[in-house]
């Protein structure tokens, strides 16, 4: 039987895989890219695309440094991607509010930028609580709800089909190998030899990542690792074209490189259920509008609902398996920006063989701590 | 490239095309009217301003959007005439914030 043998598979063709999968062919790697279809419960074609760093690490201030390292990388992956394959990822880097609609908002939003302010210790984390009268003269059309906002200057946004399209482009004219229509049906591991079987055939290495998204729950026990994801769900509404307004990104509202304003995002526990609800369509709408009511003027266009890929606690799971060396595993619900670090930070360790230390946090062995009697 | 043919549907409605009185007949769209004052390119588009106009005429394609009444990026052949309705191109995307 034919088996092809390469120095990497990555499992798992979205914005997660496919930028670890474009950093290990650039360390060099003979590196295998195997992806589902078109059905495929895709986060990555579901994306709101923000590059967002204000709301990440309460708590736990190694994502707060992970997903602000990520942003940073940004830019030279924006750039180094138009470059190689002429696609503009739209990124923009402008800061980013998040905006409250009440005294009691602003106040718990106050009181966790300050937290996460302390908790960043000498790494800093700058952070400004603006009043709604500076807020009006930042943001055309403010609503006369909205009491002020959260303001930090690491958040942006970019195009997050451009970016999937863009590292894939790049991985391929690489010389990385895609390979479509590859669901793993089967696997097997020992340390620093791995094969998979899928329906387009077997492939062999002595590394292999996992990064299929809410696959992972399932494949990750086959190689020695544990990824507790579960899907959780988010509605999206896209308004037609306007000429530029916004001047940066909301939390939850957006205006695209070509002019549709996105608006979001819910978030919800349904299991697998892909499908949208009006009564929460009508909340993001209602959000919105109360936040610019000029957006009430504005036709949908276009609405959908995505499934985000969710470890018990909200953050990313990186793992090494102890068992199988060889074996890592990739879960996060931030395709877009976690980006820069997967393709700039993450694949060079996994080339090299180990994960750095700052990724210790996030091994799900932090699962494994029993309850409290 | 359209003639009117008022011996099957007399023109008795007046409207107004970038300004200019054309009359048409009673049930026919906006995008007929702007067909019938001459226009072809009736818009442009959103992003790279490309010339655009009426196409599938049933409310599919969406190259027929225009600024009716003072209300942007209508389907105008989905809109019938009224008399002294205001048809205007839609240039470009639409501004949000009027």
């Amino acid at each position: 039987m034919n088996i092809r043998l390469s120095d990497a598979i990555v499992v798992g063709g979205g914005l997660v895989g496919a930028a670890i999968a474009l950093g290990l062919r650039d360390a060099g790697l003979d590196t295998v890219l195997l992806d589902e279809g078109d059905i495929a419960h895709r986060a990555s074609r579901g994306n709101f695309g923000l590059v967002w760093v204000q709301s990440k690490g309460l708590g736990a201030p190694w994502y707060q440094r992970w997903t602000r390292g990520s942003a940073g990388e940004w830019s030279a992956l924006a750039a180094d991607l138009a470059a190689r394959t002429g696609l503009d990822l739209a990124l923009r880097q402008p800061g980013g509010v998040h905006l409250c609609l009440s005294e009691e908002e602003f106040a718990d939003r106050a009181a966790r930028m300050a937290q996460m302010q302390a908790e960043a210790g000498n790494h800093g984390f700058e952070y400004r609580m603006i009043r709604r009268d500076e807020l009006a003269a930042m943001l055309p059309g403010l609503g006369p709800a909205v009491v002020g906002a959260s303001f930090t200057p690491y958040d942006g946004h970019a195009s997050p089909l451009a970016l999937l399209q863009a590292l894939h482009r790049a991985f391929t004219e690489g010389g990385g190998a895609y390979v479509p229509e590859a669901k793993v049906r089967g696997g097997s591991a020992a340390p620093r030899d791995f094969r998979v079987e899928t329906a387009a055939g077997a492939f062999a290495a002595p590394r292999i990542v996992l990064a299929a998204g809410l696959g992972n729950a399932e494949l990750a026990p086959l190689f020695g690792l544990r990824a507790p994801v579960r899907p959780q769900r988010g509605q999206i509404l896209v308004t037609e074209r306007a000429r530029p307004v916004l001047p940066m990104p909301t939390t939850t509202i957006r205006q695209t490189g070509e002019g549709t304003i996105m608006l979001g995002d819910s978030m919800e526990e349904v299991g697998f259920d892909t499908g949208q609800s009006p009564p929460v369509m009508a909340q993001i709408a209602q959000r919105a509008a109360l936040s610019f009511p000029w957006i009430a003027d504005l036709n949908i266009v276009r609405a959908w609902s995505a499934l985000r890929v969710m470890a018990p606690d909200g953050l990313p799971i990186y793992d090494q398996s102890e068992r199988f060396p060889g074996a890592f595993t990739a879960n996060c619900h931030s395709g877009v920006t976690l980006a820069g670090a997967h393709a700039r930070l993450l694949a060079p360790m996994i080339a090299a063989g180990s994960l750095d230390p700052v990724l210790a946090p996030f091994s799900a062995r932090r699962f494994d701590v029993p309850a409290a009697a | 490239m359209f003639r009117p043919r008022p011996e099957a549907r007399p023109a008795t409605v007046s409207v107004l095309v970038e300004g200019r009185a054309v009359a048409v007949p009673e049930g026919a769209s906006a995008a007929a009217a702007m067909l019938l004052a001459g226009l072809i390119a009736t818009r442009e588009s959103a992003v790279s301003g490309a010339p655009r106009g009426p196409l599938c005429l049933m409310g599919v394609c969406f190259d027929c959007l225009a600024e009716i009444d003072g209300v942007p990026n209508r389907q105008a052949c989905m809109v019938p005439v009224a008399p002294g309705m205001r048809i205007l191109r839609q240039r470009g995307a639409r501004e949000a914030l009027r």
